[in-house]
């Protein structure tokens, strides 16, 4: 018999997020953040690989968890929250696809000893520092530098060490939409991960400052400011969900999914930064006051893996071209592929 | 997770969809706010209860199918989808009979909801008074005891369709020692009996669905009080929440909007690259009814493991009502100076802009949801008093 709709996930899924979550306070406090933007955290990188999450998506024969995007949503959305540093999402994606492909990268990474980056063609590529293994995505596949000159660039998060990079390229079995869709939802996922950190500590601010001889949580104007970042996080995650199970089961509308996903990620993101940095007022306007190294994150992830404009332009040609291939009526969610 | 509907779900879904098609009206209905209109969308009511539609997630008991909460979100995409008649009987339906279901008695139940689902006797609510709007609590309607029940007078106003009702419900002041929330009773009355009167006032569409009702010792019966005397609060409370939640806000007719809208687009523009930003708008407005239908899914699959909606119903009023303003000012733009036209097919946008533009007013301000997300949401405090 076949269930009824569910949108919900499992108490496995939950705990598995509420794990690593506890386990990045520990590992990634803010510190560990600044600590990013110098350079590569060798002792994060391997505590995370010993966390085991780049096995999540290793499948059981290779002795890995067998997981799936579903499974991993909710973890890319804690790698989010701590703000932590480093290509951590773009390893556990491309984990189970260089595994498969028999590169080199896959055992080193599993034990914490390398770095993955990927980048899209024509855009710069983040975490381009000295020994990290590098690959390039355009739409026809992906490929391995075999040797790449690094030019870094300054960006705006410091933790992300952009560089544009040129190089000898190899291609590398894989299916590159897929591996492009996972991507863009683990980049969306991410952006909650941070709205969710910058709404909580601006709350709890806005309950203990006083100004006036109140809380200025108190204040209906505050109030209403933190109403609408509420919301827009809100109205977004179940997106994101969505594009996490169509990408999981390969559904129809994988790639119409994860644009909408990358969509109100992004803007619910912004918009959460936004209100973050006015109701803290000028203390989170300083480099010493933790909130910027979120707020620069979301900068940099709201506008990496395609724009809110690249994004809605893909929906709007979905449901706009002759025969529309979007759910016009908006009913359809998808089936499972193969 | 699973985005899959079961075979069951799917099923019901076509015999929703079947039904529909060979029974909506091909023409439609004139505004079910008006005098005329009204009595058409009557007829079409009692045919919705004989085949079981009116009231679906109700007891086989009162007139419904026992339908799951997810099978109610498949109807009404069905329903809007198929673009059927505005729901006259929502206001009792959607607003009176959940507070029956949890407040009320077994014979109020008994003689008040199948008549309901069967649009034998039509309700309006009567929530508002000239000086109690958002701040409901400070209605100044009284009633007086008196053998066997109640003698009510006051002035209750903005009560839609209260013209063409047969009863209404409100809040009146039994207690006169007593102020604000506390003293209230919640009380159903008739509004043909004598001491009430009404008096029609046109909406800002034209419609003419508004009343006001004036109240002099108008007779109210013990067994039309629901929940306990001097608890009326409480017991409206349970109606607002459930109007601000899933059971009148579901997200079909959201999704129709913007299927319609992609339609207008496709009709007035063609392509993608004829307008690229209006485009852009349009996918946005569509975008959105698809967060407020997963938003929704995820909502009911918690109530329907058990979980509640509780105070997470002002952001969904807060959602839908912006979303559905945004979604209808794109189809102002794409017709451009024909927009100020309102006849014919293309001026039902205005007319349905014009009603989303009450949207962020009824069923509370989103001023006021804003409040209640902040405070019971977000946990953020009060204002303190100065001494």
């Amino acid at each position: 018999m076949s269930r009824g709709l569910r949108f919900a996930f499992t108490e496995d899924q939950r705990a598995l997020a509420a794990g690593v979550r506890s386990a990045l306070q520990e590992l990634c406090p803010p510190e560990v953040v600044r600590q990013g933007w110098r350079g590569p955290v060798e002792d994060l990188e391997r505590g995370l690989a010993e966390l085991g999450l780049f096995e999540l998506a290793i499948p059981e024969e290779d002795d890995g968890l067998g997981l799936g995007p579903l499974d991993m949503v909710l973890v890319y959305e804690e790698l989010g929250r701590a703000c932590v540093p480093g290509p951590v999402a773009e390893g556990m994606v491309l984990a189970p696809v260089l595994q498969a492909a028999g590169e080199g990268a896959a055992s080193r990474l599993r034990e914490g000893r390398a770095r993955v980056s990927v980048h899209r063609d024509g855009e710069p590529c983040p975490h381009a520092t000295q020994g990290a293994w590098l690959f390039e995505l355009p739409r026809e596949g992906l490929f391995a530098y075999e040797s790449a000159e690094i030019s870094p660039l300054e960006g705006v998060d410091g933790s992300r060490h952009l560089a544009w990079v040129r190089g000898e390229l190899r291609p590398v079995p894989a299916d590159a939409d897929a591996l492009h869709d996972h991507l863009v939802l683990a980049t969306a996922a991410q952006l909650l991960g941070l709205a969710r950190h910058m709404l909580d500590v601006t709350v709890a601010y806005a309950k203990v400052r006083e100004q006036f001889g109140t809380p200025i949580g108190s204040q209906q104007a505050v109030q209403h400011h933190l109403a609408d970042a509420l919301l827009a996080l809100r109205f977004a995650a179940p997106v994101v969900y969505q594009a996490a199970w169509s990408v999981h089961h390969a559904a129809t509308w994988r790639g119409l999914h994860v644009a909408m996903a990358k969509v109100k990620a992004s803007e619910a993101a912004e918009l959460v930064g936004r209100v973050a940095l006015q109701v803290h007022g000028a203390i989170a306007y300083t480099t010493e006051y933790d909130l910027h190294l979120w707020l620069k994150r979301t900068w940099a992830l709201a506008r990496a893996w395609g724009s809110v404009r690249e994004h809605l332009d893909t929906i709007a040609v979905a449901l706009l071209e002759d025969p529309p291939s979007a759910p016009v009526d908006g009913i359809d969610l998808g089936a499972p592929r193969g | 997770m699973n985005l899959v509907f079961s075979e069951q779900e799917q099923a019901f879904r076509a015999e929703c969809r079947a039904w529909l098609e060979s029974n909506v009206p091909p023409e439609r209905l004139p505004s079910g706010d008006t005098a005329e209109g009204f009595a058409l969308h009557l007829d079409w009511e009692r045919r919705l209860f004989e085949a079981g539609y009116a009231a679906v997630s109700w007891p086989v008991e009162h007139g419904g199918r026992a339908a799951t909460l997810m099978e109610w979100l498949i109807f009404e995409e069905e329903y809007y989808r198929a673009d059927a008649p505005q729901r006259v009987t929502q206001n009792g339906i959607f607003l009176l009979a959940p507070t029956l279901f949890e407040l009320g008695t077994e014979e109020q139940r008994a003689r008040i909801l199948r008549s309901m689902a069967a649009a034998e006797v039509t309700w309006a609510q009567a929530w508002s008074e000239p000086d109690a709007g958002s701040d409901l609590a400070s209605v100044r309607s009284t009633a007086r005891r008196v053998e066997g029940g109640w003698r009510v007078t006051g002035q209750k106003t903005w009560s839609t369709r209260a013209m063409f009702c047969d009863r209404a419900y409100g809040l009146f002041r039994t207690d006169p020692d007593q102020t604000r929330h506390r003293g209230l009773t919640y009380m159903m009355f008739d509004l043909d009996a004598p001491g009430v009167s009404r008096r029609g006032v046109e909406r800002l569409d034209g419609d003419e669905s508004f009343a006001e009702i004036f109240l002099e010792e108008a007779f109210v019966a013990d067994r039309d009080v629901i929940g306990e005397v001097g608890q009326g609060w409480k017991v409206a409370m349970a109606t607002t929440s459930s109007e601000r939640g899933l059971s009148l806000r579901s997200p079909g007719r959201f999704l129709a909007t913007a299927s319609r809208l992609v339609g207008l687009y496709r009709a007035a523009r063609g392509g993608f690259a004829e307008d690229p930003e209006l485009a852009r708008r349009v996918a946005r407005a569509w975008l959105d009814a698809q967060a407020y239908r997963l938003y929704t899914f995820g909502s009911v699959t918690r109530m329907m493991e058990g979980g509640e909606l509780g105070a997470d119903s002002s952001l969904n009023k807060l959602f839908w009502s912006e979303q559905d303003i945004a979604a209808h000012e794109v189809a102002l733009d794409l017709l451009g100076p024909r927009a100020e036209v309102l006849g014919g097919p293309e001026g039902r946008w205005r007319l349905d802009h014009e009603f989303a533009l009450a949207g962020p007013i009824y069923a509370g301000t989103n001023e006021i949801q804003r409040d209640i997300v902040a405070r019971r949401v977000l946990g953020l405090p009060r204002k303190a008093r100065r001494a």
